[in-house]
């Protein structure tokens, strides 16, 4: 059946099955293969993208069900090599080693900043809880996410440009 | 700030763009034109004899393209294959299923989702025998026979083992004042990386070229495994490893599924892909663990440790398929005397066959020297307890000395470095020992269950010696190939292969260090066998002992081709010539000197020396001389839920001494990843079977990983003392962390209920365990 | 890992969808958020013929308060009750037990009716439905049906729903007195399915309990009701010693399987360690309430 959805912002319509997982579509239908499959069991998050702005496991979802909604993957994030405060805390802060779970700790992040802007360590390791990692140990992971929360919050202190009065030569 | 990125420097990773652009190549996102998938179908019977498969109905299903079974694949002479323990293991069952999720059959469709519909068509007839689930199953009199397989089989035992001396220690415990006895289980666990293991292979008919992508932690032993296996010929063969998302000692078996995937591509033509689901992962690859152990700490009075005694019997699973040294039948155990010295020592060991998957060799396991670690540092707390010590004062009482090392050891080992007073100090000083004790008593006297467990391990790493190291035959050198490029870059390719440790950042750093180009300018490539030089891979945190000594002593080598270009250049002689990293100066004159980067280009260019050949490249392939031994002290505390048993980590601190550090944020990282995997292992991670064989913990639901809610945080300390035989004093970190830290978390937990007489909980140490100790001792909320 | 084939309709209303269950209720599976039933599809041990997602029907998500009651429309999201500032002030142990349900990810597409209606004896919902003694709203072709929670659950993944049913509210009378509440959930990790959970509701008038209700997650085939208990408390006050002896009673109440998160008496005990910690702390609560 006909499922049309909009993917980092632009709108895809494909004919498939409805027993499709929301992974699968992605990764295969779509080739977008930055987000993965950890497990069988919805237990371990490594396929987290956001539907809508919130955080959901692609792989406990069927393609139909998210027919006329919005999703974000990783491939989302940013345009070309540009880095958003998510990736670039990551990357400080060596939040990533093998990198497989990183995606959906990425989107998690993403989605919990927006809600709230200066998490205490225990608010992210509490929104970080449904996505599993192996090489961390997790104590970077939160140091990404706050790296990521003080350059937001720093860029939304910052002073805006004075905006330029009519009349008179500036 | 530009870092040059020298030893010691925690430059950020060089990797790390594309995998935060999910961009990365894992083997699931390799996609061939024409590529088909295939799908196994399993045992669901632990032992049992198959009578008929019947793949009519499969093979009609939409999309199939062939359906494979032990028989067509014995036409092919490839229904067993030898596994890395000199053992065979069969590829596809014919007579026998000997494990639950054993593989049985294969279907290779045009879609995964059509390969796994077909699958659930195949019918197969068992007639189901009991089942050995554990050594004491195995021995029994009566047991059935699991490997009926070799004629000559009559029992279920594998090998026996022993190292050290029977007479002396014997004699040593007829005068001991005092011995104290621990009998503990090391249950069975899994690495479980996050990314499941797979293949495509890709087996060009018309060539008879095959590329092979699979997630290999040793491309070139399995090419060459392969080559030996398939009868196919090695020059033909290409082994790629892509990105691997996590290894952990799960990636380094050759897997049914790896040869099955190779043979339907070479009988179809087209590329065949097989990616594990996670059940299939748990329940059938490369366990770890599951040895059965008995130690025995002889004491004299002044509770110092005149020797050691330790028997182990080891669940093999259905074949003995350890990855580890071919001389080592239970891996490096023999280590078991730990930080201590301790004059005489016996280990025996037996393994076993059972009706479980083959393995024990895995998980940041160092060749079973977790085991060993977690064995001796479980003896000595409750010696500890035993005679009313504490923890540390006897740890320090029996210390090997820094004055000892290097330090002959009663198992044949010889210790390279040492300071474990220091280590002990540092972790003492951060937990703030003195007053956390007194605290504690504070807290048992209001009725608080509480403690604190202390772990001084020892590991030994960075395998090894060719007279002593091979696998199959093939001894453990590693090796480092360095090209510099005329405009001064340079491609480094070794033979390792991270998973995630950072190699493409620390091993540009080792070049940089030793050679002077900045890491930003040196290009680290691993795993593809045509271009890689051979090497034995990465596991058992040999990557840095081995490799990384192959990548400095390549880059000397460079370095001398580069002072005799220097010294051409400017007319002098080469040992009137100074390096600075990375230049040349006449000594006297240091304004007058050339780069690296001039060199580099020089090395290509009309001004060579009379008879030099051009280029600026080479190859190291590096045999460590001897092993290298990263140790720490590690301390746990613990608070306890009377009610519930439910145990609290409240601090975890580790100081880690693993030489010299190339990159200190990555090694940190490595520490807290396996500190992590020790909390889980010590509390909630368990694979265990029911008398019938039939395996819990197959699946995330049963097979429990810490989330970032469980697990504790870290508090890292550290000592360096450099390894005297390493060219950079490194000695490799990866294992420390899930070898000594399981028994300081469980330590803790012992501790915290030792005034209610508890001396031992196996891992893992669950809430009800907890519970039941407690009630036992008529303590309840 | 992957779903056999089935069928496929998104109703577009309530109506619709009913109407397709009174054809073919016997051969489907209603879908809300999809969180309990996809893993079922996944492992293959659920092949129904038609999947009838309901998840995106209007007007049948959100809280609201009428006549005493509290109602909860199914496919309210649990995170939607995990966070609502209103239910923190007025029904506390609804977001409280809402919080420990599974993974924050889980959380963001779950709903209540989805959950209660798929009737896991380990699920959480159930024992405080138990607890609050809430009614249960099904709806089909024929009209509305009330059922009371203690009717509600008949056994492992059983409900009292009809094939052609579905839950569409909640109703949770909210007591004249003041209340408190608590949820208790015992789990090896996050994610895990609870190895004992404890749902307790108290309302105090004057100094004794009025009325007491709780409820048992993972000890039982079902949701469990500890009515002995309850009644035990009724009419008391609640002092340690009335406690003490509910908890035993609850304790007694509870049926648990030897298995591999403990033992049948260590499940037992927790229970009765739950209930008595519950208690105390509903108590406070509904005394905090009064001032």
């Amino acid at each position: 059946m006909n499922v049309t959805m909009k993917v980092n912002g632009v709108e895809h319509t494909a004919d498939v099955e409805p027993r499709v997982l929301l992974v699968d579509y992605i990764r295969t239908n779509l080739r977008l293969t930055g987000t993965h499959v950890g497990c069988d069991t919805s237990s371990c998050g490594a396929c987290t993208v956001l539907i809508d702005g919130e955080p959901v496991k692609s792989c406990t979802q069927l393609a139909v069900q998210v027919n006329g909604r919005s999703i974000s993957t990783v491939e989302g994030l940013s345009a070309g090599a540009a880095m958003t405060p998510i990736q670039t805390g990551f990357h400080e802060e060596h939040g990533l080693q093998c990198g497989f779970c990183t995606p959906g700790m990425m989107m998690v992040g993403t989605a919990l900043l927006e809600t709230n802007p200066d998490p205490s360590e225990e608010d992210i390791r509490w929104a970080i809880s449904g996505n599993i990692c192996r090489c961390t140990g997790y104590m970077n992971i939160v140091k990404a996410i706050q790296h990521a929360a003080a350059a937001q919050r720093a860029a939304a202190q910052a002073p805006k440009p004075e905006a330029v009065t009519a009349g008179g030569g500036q | 700030m530009h870092m040059h990125g020298g030893i010691g420097e925690s430059i950020k990773r060089k990797e790390d763009g594309r995998f935060l652009h999910g961009k990365g190549n894992y083997i699931d996102d390799i996609n061939l034109p024409g590529m088909l998938h295939m799908a196994i179908l399993r045992s669901p019977h632990a032992h049992a004899r198959i009578r008929s498969i019947d793949t009519t109905a499969a093979a009609a299903n939409p999309g199939v393209i062939a359906v494979v079974t032990g028989e067509l694949m014995a036409q092919h002479k490839l229904a067993w294959m030898p596994t890395l323990s000199y053992d065979t293991q069969a590829v596809l069952a014919t007579d026998k299923v000997r494990f639950q999720g054993q593989e049985v059959a294969a279907v290779i469709a045009e879609t995964k989702y059509q390969a796994e519909d077909a699958r659930d068509l195949i019918v197969v007839d068992y007639d189901i025998l009991p089942a050995v689930i554990d050594p004491e199953g195995a021995k029994a009199a009566g047991a059935p026979v699991i490997r009926d397989d070799k004629p000559e089989k009559k029992d279920n035992h594998i090998y026996h083992w022993e190292s050290g001396d029977q007479a002396a220690t014997q004699a040593a415990f007829a005068k001991a004042d005092k011995v104290v006895r621990l009998h503990t289980f090391y249950p069975r666990c899994h690495p479980a990386p996050m990314e499941t293991c797979g293949i495509v292979a890709d087996v060009n008919g018309v060539t008879g070229k095959a590329t092979i992508y699979l997630t290999s932690q040793a491309p070139h032993l399995h090419r060459t495994v392969f080559a030996l296996v398939a009868g196919l010929p090695e020059e033909n063969l290409r082994f790629v490893s892509p990105d691997i998302g996590g290894g952990f000692g799960n990636k380094v078996p050759v897997y049914p599924g790896y040869v099955v995937a190779t043979a339907a591509s070479l009988l179809i033509g087209r590329p065949v892909k097989w990616i594990e689901d996670r059940t299939e992962n748990l329940i059938s690859t490369g366990f770890a663990r599951d040895f059965h152990m008995t130690g025995d700490l002889a004491l004299d009075k002044d509770g110092r440790i005149t020797a050691l005694r330790v028997h182990l019997d080891s669940d093999n699973g259905a074949f003995f398929a350890d990855a580890q040294p071919t001389k080592f039948k239970a891996g490096l155990f023999h280590i078991v005397t730990g930080s201590y010295d301790i004059p005489t020592a016996h280990v025996t060991a037996d393994g076993y066959y059972t009706n479980k998957a083959p393995g024990g060799v895995a998980y940041r396991c160092s060749f079973r020297v977790t085991e060993a670690s977690y064995l001796i540092e479980r003896l000595i707390t409750n010696a500890a307890l035993e005679i009313g010590m504490d923890q540390a004062e006897f740890r320090r009482k029996n210390f090997i000395k820094k004055e000892q090392m290097p330090y002959h050891s009663a198992t044949g080992w010889v210790y390279d470095s040492g300071d474990y007073d220091k280590a002990m100090d540092v972790a003492l000083e951060k937990l703030g020992y003195d007053e956390l004790k007194k605290d504690v008593e504070a807290r048992r006297k209001k009725g608080e269950v509480t403690g604190i467990g202390i772990a001084s391990f020892t590991e030994v790493v960075g395998a090894g010696h060719g007279k002593d190291y091979d696998l199959l035959g093939v001894a453990m050198f590693d090796s480092a190939e360095l090209r510099v490029h005329p405009t001064g870059k340079a491609l480094l390719r070794m033979g390792t292969k991270s998973q995630g440790q950072g190699h493409e950042t620390t091993f540009a750093q080792i070049v940089a260090e030793e050679l002077g180009i900045p890491a930003a300018d040196v290009l680290v490539e691993e795993g593809d066998t045509d271009t890689a030089p051979y090497g034995l891979g990465t596991y058992a945190s040999r990557s840095t002992p081995v490799a990384g000594a192959a990548t400095a002593m390549v880059s000397r080598k460079l370095r001398d081709k580069a002072r005799k270009i220097a010294a051409h250049l400017m007319e002098a002689a080469e040992e009137d010539l100074e390096w600075e990293r990375g230049r040349f100066y006449v000594k006297g004159s240091p304004d007058k000197g050339k780069t690296i980067q001039e060199l580099s280009f020089a090395a290509y260019s009309t001004n060579l020396p009379e008879g030099m050949e051009a280029g600026l490249e080479g190859v190291h392939y590096y045999d460590p001389p001897n092993m290298t031994f990263p140790y720490g002290t590690y301390a746990v505390v613990v608070d306890i839920d009377k009610g519930t048993g439910q145990v609290k980590v409240r601090r975890m601190v580790a100081v880690d001494d693993c030489g010299v550090r190339i990159n200190p944020m990555i090694v940190e990282g490595q520490i807290h990843g396996g500190l992590a995997e020790g909390y889980g292992i010590a509390f909630m991670e368990l694979i265990t079977f029911d008398q019938e064989g039939n395996c819990i913990g197959s699946n995330f639901m049963d097979y429990l990983l810490p989330t970032a809610w469980e697990t504790p945080k870290f508090e890292l300390g550290e000592t360096v003392t450099p390894s005297p035989h390493h060219p950079l004093g490194a000695k490799g970190v990866g294992e420390s962390p899930t070898v000594g830290s399981p028994a300081a978390y469980v330590n803790a937990v012992i501790d915290a209920l030792s005034p209610y007489g508890v001396k031992n909980i196996d891992m893992p140490v669950t809430s009800d365990k907890v519970w039941a100790a407690l009630r036992a001792a008529g303590v309840t909320e | 890992m992957f779903p056999a084939a089935f069928d496929y309709r998104a109703p577009a209303s309530l109506a619709e969808a009913v109407d397709i269950l009174r054809q073919r209720g016997d051969d489907a599976k209603v879908m809300a958020g999809g969180q309990s039933l996809i893993p079922l599809l996944k492992l293959r041990f659920s092949q129904p013929g038609l999947i009838v997602d309901i998840g995106r029907l209007p007007n049948l998500a959100g809280v609201s308060r009428q006549n005493g009651h509290l109602h909860v429309r199914a496919l309210t999201r649990h995170v939607d009750i995990e966070r609502s500032h209103e239910l923190k002030g007025l029904l506390p142990i609804l977001p409280e037990a809402a919080h420990w349900i599974a993974d924050p990810l889980v959380r963001n597409r779950g709903t209540i009716g989805g959950s209660l209606a798929h009737a896991d004896p380990s699920g959480d919902w159930g024992s405080v439905m138990l607890a609050l003694d809430a009614d249960l709203v099904a709806h089909s072709k024929a009209g509305e049906r009330v059922i009371h929670a203690a009717d509600f659950f008949q056994g492992p993944f059983t409900t009292a729903l009809r094939p052609d049913e579905v839950l569409t509210e909640i109703r949770i009378p909210l007591g004249s007195g003041r209340s408190g509440g608590s949820y208790q959930k015992l789990e090896r990790k996050i994610g895990d399915f609870a190895t004992v959970g404890v749902a307790v509701q108290v309302e105090l008038d004057g100094g004794k309990v009025k009325r007491a209700g709780i409820g048992m997650t993972s000890v039982g085939d079902k949701n469990l009701k500890a009515v002995q208990a309850e009644a035990t408390l009724a009419g008391k006050e609640p002092t340690d010693e009335v406690i003490a002896e509910a908890a035993t009673l609850a304790a007694a109440a509870a049926e648990p399987k030897s298995d591999i998160r403990g033992s049948a008496d260590y499940k037992k005990d927790v229970v009765r360690v739950f209930v008595q910690r519950g208690l105390r702390s509903a108590v406070a609560r509904a005394r905090e309430e009064g001032k």
